[in-house]
């Protein structure tokens, strides 16, 4: 028999079954419209972007795990590592480079140069300050939150704002051990 | 080849545009986050229809528009056709999709549901109500591909039996 272990993003995103990214890509733009009309704040913008992220996070971790087969990454370098290459690619199928680790290897960037969330997307001038990619850092943070790992996801670098790149800088806080409910015996 | 992501990427992302806008926004004014997430499906819609119509001739009638909803666009979008048309040629149109895709992971919780049998409980239960907040972004979306075909119209959604799925459109005159 084969061993089991992580499949590559590649297999998964193969295997699952996927949709038409127009679709998806207009959605999004659609409730970031929607957002800055009903909000008329692009701070409080950002902050529901992120917190639909969040959210959308905490359930995508599961289908992750089950999906993907991987098992407990040895460190945050494996974790950063795991998001970019089979994470990125089996949900949005693209992948993402990990780089600028500080020495302490709790700090790195991940670096997105295809990113379908913006495909048709042009920033008008009154959307300065707009993270527009902002669910995704809440993904992120909301997936690693349900395996344990606090972090802090913010961007240092956006195509939209005229980077090269999107870069997203992952820090890790803490970890945060694994607590039993002994609550319910005391 | 034609971009693609995974399914779940705009299944969750639909789950929390709806939850955020009937849970956090306007959770005691159903009506108001309603509009709200149709108003995101017709955007949705019509930028949609502009792409999958850019190289096709002007429809003759209206039923021609719909037919390209019911088989054309639907594909695109769901992986299938709609399973049934009735009209009653006046502008009424009903589309039903006998597993509709946005519905088919929906169930609605049976102990909710004993509630509703209490003749008590005013109009539609609780549950009913939370999974038509769903359907106002698919009825936003067809009235947004048909207004952009220059066919204004109502739309309607009708879950009698989950996970079928009734779009009423109506024409307006």
């Amino acid at each position: 028999m084969a061993p089991v272990g992580p499949r590559s993003g590649d297999a998964i995103f193969s295997s699952i079954d996927r949709v038409n990214a127009e679709l998806f890509t207009l959605t999004y733009g659609a409730i970031v419209r929607q957002l800055l009309t009903d909000l008329e704040d692009v701070d409080e913008v950002n902050k529901q972007l992120d917190q639909m992220g969040y959210n959308i996070g905490i359930r995508l971790i599961d289908e992750f795990l089950a999906k993907s087969g991987v098992s407990r990454c040895v460190d945050f370098k494996e974790t950063a590592e795991m998001i970019a290459k089979v994470g990125f690619k089996m949900f949005l199928g693209v992948t993402a480079s990990v780089s600028s680790w500080d020495a302490d290897g709790t700090c790195c960037s991940i670096i997105l140069e295809d990113n379908p969330l913006v495909d048709f997307v042009e920033l008008p001038d009154t959307c300065q300050g707009l993270y527009y990619c902002n669910v995704l850092s809440g993904v992120i943070r909301g997936a690693l939150e349900m395996v344990s790992m606090k972090t802090e996801v913010t961007w240092t670098r956006d195509a939209l704002r005229g980077d090269d790149a999107y870069e997203l800088q992952v820090k890790l806080l803490k970890q945060v051990a694994e607590e039993y409910p002994y609550k319910d015996d005391e | 080849m034609v971009r693609e992501v995974a399914e779940s990427c705009v299944d969750t992302m639909l789950m929390e545009m709806v939850a955020m806008y009937s849970g956090r926004f306007y959770a005691n004014k159903p009506e108001l986050a309603a509009r709200r997430i149709e108003a995101i499906g017709y955007q949705v819609g019509h930028q949609l229809s502009e792409r999958y119509t850019m190289e096709r001739p002007r429809f003759s009638d209206h039923l021609e528009a719909i037919k390209f909803i019911c088989k054309d666009f639907w594909s695109e979008v769901f992986k299938k056709q709609i399973d049934n048309l009735k009209t009653n040629h006046r502008g009424t149109f009903v589309l039903q999709d006998n597993k509709f895709r946005w519905l088919s992971r929906v169930s609605i919780d049976p102990s909710s549901e004993k509630e509703t049998e209490d003749p008590s409980t005013p109009g539609e239960s609780k549950a009913a109500q939370a999974v038509s907040m769903y359907l106002y972004f698919p009825c936003g979306i067809i009235r947004g591909v048909l207004s952009n075909l220059g066919i204004p119209c109502a739309v309607s959604a009708d879950i009698s039996s989950l996970p079928t799925c009734s779009f009423v459109i109506r024409v307006k005159a």
